[in-house]
């Protein structure tokens, strides 16, 4: 659908989004991107949370002004929300004293359409979404699924030219969540929404198959567009074709072949003490490495093919696979993942075992962790305040990753009785009787 | 798909035109409330010269008449809350700059006990409208709008900067002009919490408006027909069939004004909660309802509602609102350290100016006569507080566990908190004479006896919300009693404890000041104490100690409110969350 001479309905250009860190020093969140979305297209935002795809959703909207850089819709420049661009929000952002009525004639208030041209076009917008009958009823009163239904008869009733979608389907269950987009996709091929293109922002990447005429991988830190997959299978898709199953296969391979990447180049500098740890329970590791080892995958599969059975999506899924990469229970090839003998031994044994094992590798592979047991060792008392780790870590890595490391390194401290923490006073300590 | 729903929107043609007895009664209803507000409005307005006064009539008969104008003083004070609210807290929330100021004043505004401005102000008041009773009106409204204004301010305030990040980004996203903003989102938004607050001033209100219509400062004496002059009348008349005529009728008038005023709005503000899962008890309203279910209602109401939500919906773009773009704006902190500079030399100057009035009227003695006194009240304050929730957590726990018990303890529990506890106090001192009793211990309980039952009614809230799954879980692992309490219940109900003790020891403060030193006809009781020192210097008209005594009752309050209050505060936050 999306052919090259259509015209360009919104176009950023160099942008890039830092926000001012509570010291007051800036936190890039996007770095120099460049988007150009043309008519009749769905574009997907793919990437794991914290790549910035939400940043750059409202920066398309008008609602966040970027740092640097310029955003044209319809070749003028963008200075705010703009007539033409509606949003549909992942929470629904429904307002919960007004009725389904009232929201989607919400969406009207800034045209000054007469009260009976404004309840018209609500009506017309409701009925088209499927929402008839339900106009006089209030949000509370409605399911997730008919919740966002009312997101997008609101969005839809301004007949906007580009429609921004933050993640819709996410905060609905697995079945809702399909109907709804199947419902979105009949109105958008038989050509019934007034929208021109579509931007929509998703980590799912099925979702983003499904739907798309074009996907942006993102990669993080800070955000940047990784790759482009252009997605040309006809629609409606078929989720069992064995090209739709080529492409996603395809993302997977790209988002872990650079995070291995990025681990990889980690491990040899500042003698890995740089290294960025995602944090995830070590019960969900081992579950996961129990799955890989059994058949039919035997200890290995393709993460597309594992994540389906076991319901993960990216967020629950990378750092996962991360986990086993960095503790060297497995090893990322392409977007395959394959346990090596030490992870098979880690899948197999119980309890006690299991975690020997995890405290092993801890120790040999996570730098940081051995570096926290000795500073405890070698100190008088035993105790090392959280702080101190922290300037270290911040050496190498910016505040919100020295953070979520700091958080990983105790979830697997204390998991393998390497060490313990303590909350309130924030200090490392090795008592390990749990007194 | 598509399917029309024309009855419904043409608005029902299935609905009765014949009138029903319902609207036969809302029309009652409405007709009866325009006649008596006209009526009092219209005596407010009346000549009024100080030496010549109408007496107060201690005849039961007169008190309908008495309670109607009180009413009136509450509901024209309640008005100027609200617009005060709009305003103040609005700017407060939407200038940062604003805000630095705007916010601390309104906490020390707050910690000034109320009578505190009664004294500074009724003489302004009085001689902007000479020979009218509307000056001294003015000055007893203006005396119950500070017992209600700032915390609905305060609420307003916080609502405004909880707005949730999403349903903000929806109203900038349809381009919701600031008026519609604020009509179609803010205001909604803070809706629970304002009518929760304005429910918690009028209690406030009933209070002190008993203090503010008999008017005693120096040598102005004024006593406005309305319930509070009708009480003061009777102590000094010696009179207590009078005073119980009094609490008879306040009982009433507070009964009603709940049930015509309070109950619809909560009724009807319970759309306005944020969050979108039903409620386990909605709250209901019988007058609401009457009125939602009468179509005469409905058509009468109708087309006043498509106007108010045309307004609402008006774009009404303020034409020289700043451009959203920085693209000429100095630097932010040129401008902020030029603020920072004038409020500096403000506050410098009114320092200066202060400390040379207080050097030529006061002395170092006055200072430490002061200081004395508020420590006496500061530990009166703590041990009724200490007491109160020695009886009230447990009795509140016992009947917050049980539905059946809560559904009809919980309205007594707020009627008593709205309740004039300063009504009582006659009873109470009549007791002391009789019994000889030491009016420096016995005086004491009356600070908290209004305001006990914040404790009592959040405590139940708080038991009563406690999760069933924890009391199950300590049922089942049968949890010994002593242990139950400690680790359970009290941490289960610690944040609805402590917002009721605020309240509660807030209120003691403020109610010291006419419980320290009561009378008794020409008996004269005092506890000694702050809040006597202030009423024996309003009486004498002695502005330089009022205003020292003043001071001193508002640096106590701030001072336990930062250092206790806001620590016990943010412990609670902590403690009770889960991730």
């Amino acid at each position: 659908m999306a052919a090259r001479t259509e015209p360009r309905i919104i176009e950023l250009r160099h942008v890039c989004k830092a926000f001012a860190k509570p010291s007051g020093e800036p936190l890039p969140v996007l770095k120099d991107i460049d988007i150009a979305i043309t008519r009749g297209e769905i574009l997907g935002l793919l990437g794991r949370s914290g790549s910035g795809k939400s940043t750059l959703l409202r920066i398309a909207g008008g609602l966040i002004q970027p740092t640097s850089g310029e955003v044209l819709y319809r070749e003028a420049p963008l200075g705010g929300p703009a007539e033409g661009i509606a949003i549909v929000f992942q929470t629904f952002a429904l307002y919960p004293w007004l009725t389904v009525l009232e929201n989607v004639e919400l969406g009207l208030d800034a045209l000054g359409l007469p009260v009976a041209e404004a309840r018209r076009r609500a009506m017309a917008s409701i009925d088209l979404i499927g929402l008839d009958g339900f106009q006089s009823a209030y949000p509370r009163e409605l399911s997730g699924g008919m919740r966002q239904r009312v997101g997008f008869a609101r969005a839809i009733v301004s007949d906007p030219t580009l429609l921004l979608m933050d993640e819709p389907f996410s905060a609905l269950d697995v079945l809702t969540a399909e109907t709804l987009r199947t419902d979105f996709l009949d109105l958008w091929i038989e050509q019934k929404l007034p929208t021109k293109a579509v931007l929509m922002v998703t980590h799912n990447i099925e979702e983003a198959v499904l739907m798309c005429d074009r996907i942006l991988v993102l990669g993080s830190n800070p955000g940047h567009i990784a790759a482009e997959i252009p997605v040309s299978l006809p629609q409606p898709r078929n989720r069992l074709d064995a090209s739709f199953h080529a492409i996603v296969d395809e993302i997977y391979a790209i988002l872990t072949s650079r995070m291995a990447e990025a681990i990889g180049e980690r491990k040899q500098v500042h003698g890995g003490m740089g290294q960025l740890l995602m944090p995830v329970s070590v019960n969900r590791v081992g579950g996961f490495a129990e799955t890989l080892a059994m058949p039919p995958y035997a200890g290995h599969a393709e993460l597309g093919k594992i994540a389906g059975p076991l319901a993960l999506e990216i967020n629950d899924l990378l750092p996962i696979a991360a986990a086993l990469h960095i503790l060297e229970f497995a090893e990322l090839e392409g977007g395959a993942i394959k346990l090596t003998a030490a992870g098979h031994l880690f899948a197999q044994s119980g309890t006690e075992e299991r975690k020997r094992l995890f405290r092993e590798h801890l120790i040999r592979f996570v730098p940081l962790a051995a570096h926290i047991r000795q500073v405890l060792d070698e100190r008088e008392g035993h105790r090392a305040p959280r702080e101190r780790f922290e300037f270290e870590l911040e050496d190498h890595l910016n505040r919100n990753d020295a953070d979520s490391t700091l958080r990983a390194i105790i979830g697997w401290g204390r998991y393998a009785e390497l060490f313990s923490y303590d909350d309130r006073t924030r200090t490392f300590g090795l008592d390990l009787s749990g007194q | 798909m598509v399917e029309h729903h024309a009855e419904v929107l043409t608005g029902g043609v299935w609905q009765q035109r014949v009138p029903g007895w319902r609207d036969l009664v809302a029309t009652l209803l409405v007709l009866g409330v325009v006649i008596l507000l006209g009526i009092g409005a219209r005596q407010m307005v009346g000549p009024f010269v100080a030496e010549h006064q109408q007496a107060i009539s201690l005849s039961p008969a007169a008190l309908p008449s008495y309670v109607l104008r009180t009413v009136m003083r509450m509901l024209a004070a309640l008005v100027a809350s609200l617009i005060f609210t709009f305003t103040y807290a609005t700017l407060a929330a939407k200038s940062r700059r604003a805000e630095m100021v705007l916010i601390p004043l309104l906490d020390v505004l707050q910690s000034v006990p109320i009578l505190g401005y009664l004294s500074f102000t009724v003489v302004f008041f009085v001689s902007l409208f000479p020979g009218n009773a509307l000056g001294p009106e003015l000055a007893a409204i203006f005396a119950i709008f500070t017992s209600q204004a700032w915390n609905m301010a305060f609420s307003f305030y916080q609502s405004l900067r909880t707005i949730p990040g999403d349903l903000d980004e929806a109203s900038r996203s349809f381009r919701a002009s600031p008026w519609q903003r604020f009509w179609r989102l803010e205001v909604p938004f803070a809706m629970p919490g304002l009518i929760w607050n304005m429910m918690m001033s009028m209690s406030g209100g009933w209070f002190f408006v008993v203090a503010a219509e008999a008017i005693s400062v120096g040598d102005v004496q004024i006593a406005l027909p309305g319930v509070g002059s009708y009480v003061a009348r009777a102590i000094a008349q010696r009179d207590l069939a009078a005073v119980g005529w009094a609490i008879a009728a306040m009982t009433v008038a507070i009964m009603i004004y709940d049930q015509m005023l309070f109950r619809p709005m909560v009724a009807w503000a319970d759309k306005f909660r944020a969050e979108q899962t039903a409620a386990q008890i909605v709250p209901r309203s019988v007058v609401l309802a009457l009125f939602r279910r009468s179509s005469l209602a409905g058509h009468v109401s109708g087309p006043i509602g498509e106007e108010l939500h045309r307004i609402a919906r008006a774009p009404l773009v303020i034409p020289w609102r700043l451009p959203l773009a920085n693209s000429w704006s100095p630097p932010r902190r040129l401008v902020d350290a030029a603020w920072y500079g004038l409020l500096t030399a403000a506050a410098a100057y009114v320092g200066w100016e202060l400390a040379q009035y207080a050097r030529s009227a006061l002395a170092w003695d006055d200072l430490k006569v002061a200081a004395g006194n508020g420590l006496l009240t500061f530990f009166r304050v703590a041990i009724l507080i200490v007491l109160a929730s020695l009886i009230w957590v447990p009795i509140g726990v016992a009947v917050g566990l049980r539905p059946k018990l809560t559904e009809r303890i919980q309205p007594i529990a707020q009627f008593l908190a709205a309740f004039p506890a300063n009504l009582l106090f006659p009873v109470a001192v009549f007791l002391i004479l009789r019994f000889e009793l030491s009016p420096r211990i016995w005086l004491t309980p009356l600070m908290i006896l209004g305001t006990q039952w914040y404790i009592l009614f959040n405590v139940i809230a708080g038991a009563s919300a406690f999760p069933t799954d924890l009391r199950e879980a300590a049922a089942s692992f049968r949890v010994r009693p002593w242990r139950w309490w400690r680790k359970v219940m009290l941490p289960g109900i610690f944040p609805y404890y402590v917002t009721g003790a605020i309240t509660a020891s807030g209120g003691a403060w403020n109610a010291s000041i006419v419980s320290e030193a009561v009378s008794w006809g020409s008996t004269r009781l005092n506890a000694s104490g702050l809040g006597a020192y202030i009423a024996q210097m309003t009486e004498a008209g002695d502005y330089p100690r009022i205003a020292l005594g003043i001071a001193t009752m508002s640096i106590l309050v701030i001072a336990t409110n930062r250092l206790l209050w806001r620590t016990l505060y943010l412990l609670a936050e902590r403690r009770t969350r889960l991730d």
